[in-house]
């Protein structure tokens, strides 16, 4: 039951995914990746962390796939407007992600395949384990996210403000 | 298990049937109220004090033409409206419409899924409700469902975001997130074992929730998506026959969700005064405490109708300040002050 479930949320994630990049329109697109962010929240629930799937969820899909949308619905691109790149640049990005490609591939190959400890603990995910763990073993990284995020909500806000010198005018 | 699965899809069907029994007459009491508050008389010809008039609502969209316009994408014109109607029936399976209930020696739950996420998940379905309007009013190709559908999407994230810290105060003080433990918690009322509603604790938080929970359902005076003098109809302009209903509908049940959700979280769901000192059966007291709960509920659906006839709309910069400068610190400073006296309190 959970295998076929994994299967299908895997298949789904990957055609999503792929439709995300194949997509004529950039709207279509947008709502092919808040579906791949769907089947990644199942994932999650999958493996017993409920509330990293809520989470992910509420932020991803309900938030910043939102504002994604926002602008794209803004900028109503269509296929006139779509820049022409030319063919130099088409070539070199095929190189890049070729040898971004091939890198990942490698750095699996190294890996001995470890078969994922089952650790099929029911309160696993849970929001009090969740919540312990990042306040002791993991408090440094999380308050360092913290420090982050803060820094770009303070340079959001000090690009969005309008210019001294334009408003006094 | 298999009988695991009959009480289940049994408790589905009933809920999902009172959800959309609600919603269907709270049309017909918004109609009322409005009619009562204007010093008018309301519909009364479909049937005595025309009880029947959601039924011929119903039946006239059914009986409408379908116009899906040309240029419109017609999976995603279609999507919309379901999605919103998805959307907002979701959310009704977290609620505890009451205690249990004892049959034949088996306890049966009256709420349909206890997830230990809680009330995350109803904030998840809130944020993805946003896209039936958003895919809606895109796919009509028509600036004015455009930028309906623009405003709706910034309305909610803004107001989302108070809503959430609004909530957090109340979880630091109960410290679960299941809706089922926060109404347990709330048991007893003036009586026996003294437990106080939420709303006695967390009152700024509740006023808090309550305009985010206005804002989010896209009622007045936050129904700037469908602003009609200057945006036609809003969002579903270019809707006609049922699945401009699909969207009026899912408005209703976003309210009646809404409504269960502020009386599980503050106003003691299904528990009622003195309902320990009666020294009746679990299960009249449980039937009795859903009556109650559906009190509450009805209650704040009226609530909404009568804030939606008495205040005028906001003009869309207020609504973005009310939602930032005001609601947003107001709930920080909610949340800081709830959780020191919380910690105090503890030591």
């Amino acid at each position: 039951m959970t295998l076929n479930l994994f299967y299908f949320l895997a298949f789904l994630g990957i055609l999503c995914a792929l439709l995300v990049v194949f997509s004529k329109n950039p709207v279509h697109s947008v709502l092919y990746l808040i579906l791949t962010f769907f089947a990644i929240a199942g994932h999650y629930v999958l493996l017993n962390a409920q509330f990293l799937a809520v989470v992910h969820v509420i932020v991803y899909a309900g938030a910043i796939m939102v504002l994604f949308l926002h602008v794209l619905m803004l900028l109503n691109l269509n296929q006139d407007a779509e820049p022409h790149k030319s063919g130099a640049l088409k070539f070199a990005a095929a190189i890049c992600s070729g040898a971004l490609l091939i890198i990942l591939i490698a750095s699996l190959k190294g890996t001995n395949l470890i078969t994922a400890e089952q650790t099929v603990v029911a309160d696993l995910g849970t929001v009090k384990n969740l919540g312990k763990v990042l306040f002791t073993d993991y408090l440094l990284p999380f308050e360092i996210t913290s420090v982050l995020l803060m820094a770009s909500m303070i340079g959001a806000v000090m690009l969005g403000k309008p210019e001294k010198n334009q408003s006094t005018e | 298990m298999i009988d695991f699965l009959i009480y289940k899809s049994i408790l589905v069907l009933i809920i999902f049937t009172i959800t959309l029994v609600v919603a269907m007459y709270a049309t017909y009491g918004e109609r009322k109220v409005a009619a009562f508050l204007q010093d008018r008389i309301g519909p009364n010809r479909a049937g005595p004090f025309g009880i029947l008039q959601p039924l011929a609502d119903g039946l006239k969209f059914f009986m409408k033409e379908e116009i899906i316009p040309n240029v419109s994408n017609k999976f995603l014109f279609i999507f919309g409206p379901c999605l919103a109607m998805i959307t907002a029936m979701m959310a009704g399976v977290l609620v505890p419409w009451g205690d249990t209930l004892v049959i034949g020696g088996k306890e049966f739950s009256l709420q349909i899924s206890d997830l230990n996420i809680g009330v995350l998940y109803f904030f998840g379905v809130g944020s993805i409700g946003v896209y039936g309007i958003m895919i809606g009013g895109w796919a009509s190709n028509n600036k004015f469902s455009l930028l309906s559908a623009i405003r709706a999407s910034a309305q909610m994230i803004s107001y989302e975001l108070a809503m959430g810290i609004s909530i957090i105060a109340l979880i630091a003080v109960t410290g679960t997130l299941s809706l089922k433990e926060i109404s347990a918690m709330q048991a007893g009322g003036v009586g026996s074992d003294w437990n106080m509603w939420n709303i006695v604790y967390h009152p700024l938080g509740f006023l808090i929730f309550i305009v985010c929970a206005f804002a989010e359902c896209n009622r007045a005076p936050f129904d700037l998506a469908e602003c009609e003098t200057e945006l036609i109809g809003g969002y579903h302009t270019e809707y006609s026959s049922m699945k401009l209903g699909f969207y009026l509908f899912a408005e209703y049940i976003n309210m009646f969700v809404s409504s269960a959700i502020i009386s599980t979280l503050y106003f003691g769901g299904y528990n009622f005064p003195f309902m320990n000192d009666l020294g009746l059966d679990h299960n009249t007291i449980t039937i009795l405490g859903t009556v109650f709960l559906f009190a509450k509920i009805f209650f704040f659906i009226f609530f909404f109708m009568w804030v939606r006839w008495t205040l005028p709309r906001f003009r869309y910069d207020q609504l973005m300040n009310l939602g930032w400068k005001v609601l947003l610190p107001l709930s920080i400073a909610n949340l800081l002050v709830t959780a020191g006296i919380a910690l105090w309190l503890d030591k």
